[in-house]
């Protein structure tokens, strides 16, 4: 090779092409270094996600399956309800209570957990290096027992012959257990204690990296404690903030094992309805619609959830 | 010299500071006591540890005293919070919000403090143009050199208009050329504004040539203040001489002390006399300083005020260095200013020499 730096004469390129080539192949290195993770999410996710799609426009089969006749009303059946007798159409007043229940739930999941993990993680942030492993150890326990475990151990707390009514009724507060499980307050609960830690560890993580001489200099530029909070502090962690909540809101609207065994038949959630619908319900079409509904809703509240962070984060500035 | 009487800015009053509880317990600062007059460029200069940037966070609010008090301008603030104190920090880290731009960055304090949006901007501009950065009061803060974010950490403090500005080491993470600059800049600001400056360095070539006084500390204790000449000529301890400039250290007797004059016995026998400070007397044996420079090789053995034998000189371009070896044993250096027409003295190397001292180079310690 000839040590000139504009033209490559033996292959007569200009340098700036040859940069390209070479650019070109790296590009290709990238994808082929995407790829296995690529075909795993084409043939897990898109695959079945097809499938559920396809039978979300046939016929129930008689006893289980579908029937391969085009039909709309797995998708109606979403909101709406056929009378057996009239065959009229009316909104499902239950299908309703459980879509709402599920969002309300969800919301109320994510902002609570959110204001239980904020300072949760500020103040693991906070400790010397060593503390903070060791709070984040125990932050991690609870994902060490199955999840099934330990909504059972739930259940064992708050039903009606359980600790919290003996402790209640023992300390005299109560004369007649009260009715914790299969509330919406049961499946609350539960639900916070799951998604708690997928809360603290993303806030955790950016408040980390942040540097708290900022909080210093925001207190000496004369803002209060609040307004460090507001100004400095909330805009450099929000990344933190939006991917706990996410995190958070995502699963909990599809949540099925904490509303299946805290709520029972109940106080159903989404993804409840759905399992009926393949089970029990024998309406595949119909779990196939809620299944992309649930699907739909979800990107729907993530869209409008993103965009409303990133707009107020502008308007701060 | 300031001759007016100036009001003080800052009075540190017998401020000691603890940090942690127990056996775990560190004392910082013990009995500090400072008065810092408006208008003053005052520098904190001490080792590594001894307790500067304590003092300037107590300063701040930062921190809160174990005992004592400190008052701006006659008022005691030290049940403030920072947010309360009219006085502004220049981090040694610079601690500029990375999620906002150089102009953003600066207006802080002034939106913080509820001025209207005009004066906020006008302001803004004027510390821009005295920085010089006005060309890049749009950038990010990641998207500007280190030089530049110590202009705009030092912006940001002065915009507020400040009563007393605190610099914690705000120059070491600069490079030797950009330090010297932004040392002959800071003065300007300082000059410019009129705001009292409290400057914190472990670096004393730093504090000699920046402030209108110093004061030296060391474990918690101000061993001594007063102005850049007063330190480096008159050190009153061991430790001040040893940390700025470099400094021959003997033992000599107090042979009378009288109307601010004492004479005393140098180890080589021979009698000189030299100005105390007010108020101190010494006697029987005492520590003395020798700066190198204030000690110069003599020809004639009468104005021979020590002897010894050459051992080392040493060519530093703008002078020589002679180490010479006492007859008392320790190693006493002389330093002597280089001229045009100098020449090699290797081959004075092991003979005998004599040394005389200007008036008044030698300086009693207290210790
Ligand atoms: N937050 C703190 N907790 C415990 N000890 C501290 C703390 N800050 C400083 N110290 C100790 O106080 C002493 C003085 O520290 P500092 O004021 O930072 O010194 P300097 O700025 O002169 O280097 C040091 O021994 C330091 O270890
Ligand atoms: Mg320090």
């Amino acid at each position: 090779m000839r040590p000139d730096n504009t033209t490559n004469h033996e292959v007569g390129l200009p340098i700036s092409e040859v940069i390209k080539t070479a650019s070109k192949k790296q590009e290709q290195r990238r994808w082929l270094l995407l790829s296995p993770a690529l075909i795993l999410l084409l043939l897990a996710a898109s695959g079945p996600l097809l499938i559920v799609l396809v039978y979300s426009f046939l016929t129930p089969g008689d006893y289980s399956g579908v029937i391969w006749e085009l039909s709309l009303d797995g998708w109606i059946q979403v909101i709406w309800q056929r009378d057996i007798f009239t065959g009229s159409i009316a909104l499902s007043d239950a299908h309703l209570r459980i879509l709402l229940r599920s969002i309300k739930l969800s919301f109320l999941t994510t902002i609570l957990t959110l204001i239980m993990g904020f300072p949760t993680a500020y103040f693991i942030a906070t400790r010397s290096k060593k503390r903070r492993s060791l709070w984040l150890f125990l932050i991690t326990i609870p994902f060490w027992t199955n999840l099934l475990i330990r909504t059972f151990a739930i259940m064992e707390v708050v039903r009606n012959e359980g600790i919290l009514n003996a402790l209640l009724l023992a300390l005299n507060v109560i004369d007649q257990p009260i009715q914790i499980l299969y509330t919406d307050f049961a499946i609350l609960a539960g639900m916070l204690y799951v998604f708690l830690p997928l809360m603290v560890l993303p806030i955790y993580s950016s408040m980390e990296r942040f540097d708290f001489n900022l909080v210093e200099a925001g207190y000496d530029l004369y803002a209060t404690r609040w307004r460090t909070m507001r100004r400095i502090i909330l805009p450099i962690i929000r990344p933190g903030i939006v991917a706990g909540s996410i995190l958070v809101f995502v699963p909990s609207l599809g949540a099925y094992v904490t509303p299946r065994i805290l709520g029972g038949g109940k106080s159903m959630m989404l993804g409840n309805l759905i399992e009926l619908q393949f089970g029990q319900g024998n309406n595949w079409p119909l779990g196939a619609s809620l299944s992309f509904f649930l699907l739909a809703l979800t990107m729907i509240f993530l869209l409008l959830y993103v965009r409303l962070t990133s707009k107020s984060a502008k308007s701060h500035v | 010299m300031k001759q007016q009487r100036s009001e003080i800015a800052i009075r540190i009053e017998d401020i000691t500071k603890i940090y942690g509880e127990g056996r775990g317990k560190v004392i910082a600062l013990q009995d500090v006591s400072i008065d810092i007059p408006e208008n003053e460029f005052f520098t904190l200069l001490g080792p590594s540890g001894c307790g500067k940037t304590t003092l300037l966070r107590l300063i701040a609010g930062f921190e809160h005293p174990t005992k004592g008090k400190i008052h701006l301008y006659g008022k005691d603030i030290t049940a403030y919070p920072p947010y309360k104190r009219k006085v502004n920090t220049v981090f040694q880290n610079y601690a500029l919000f990375p999620h906002m731009t150089v102009a953003e960055n600066i207006a802080f304090g002034l939106e913080m403090l509820g001025k209207p949006k005009k004066e906020t901007d006008e302001t803004v501009n004027e510390m821009l143009t005295l920085v010089k950065m006005e060309d890049l009061k749009n950038r990010q803060i990641s998207q500007i050199s280190g030089g530049q974010q110590q202009r705009v950490a030092l912006a940001r403090a002065l915009a507020p208009k400040p009563r007393v500005l605190l610099l914690d080491e705000p120059l070491s993470a600069l490079d030797q050329k950009l330090r010297k600059e932004m040392q002959i800049e800071l003065k300007r600001l300082q000059s410019e504004t009129g705001i009292t400056f409290v400057f914190v360095t472990h670096d004393q070539e730093e504090a000699l040539t920046m402030s209108n006084r110093i004061a030296v500390l060391n474990s918690g204790k101000v061993l001594q203040i007063g102005t850049p000449r007063e330190i480096y000529k008159q050190p009153s301890e061991r430790f001040v001489a040893d940390f700025i400039g470099e400094t021959n250290f003997l033992k000599a007797e107090i042979l009378g002390c009288a109307n601010g004059v004492a004479s005393l016995t140098l180890p080589s026998g021979k009698t000189v006399e030299t100005n105390v400070q007010k108020g101190f007397s010494p006697e029987g044996t005492v520590n003395i300083v020798i700066r190198p420079e204030h000690a110069t090789v003599v020809e004639d053995p009468a104005e021979s005020l020590l002897q010894g034998r050459l051992i080392n000189a040493v060519y530093f371009g703008t002078d020589m260095r002679y180490h010479i070896e006492l007859e008392s044993g320790e190693t006493f250096t002389v330093r002597i200013q280089n001229n045009p027409d100098d020449k090699t003295s290797t081959q004075f190397l092991g003979t005998e020499v004599c040394i005389g001292l200007h008036k008044n180079a030698v300086q009693i310690l207290k210790d």
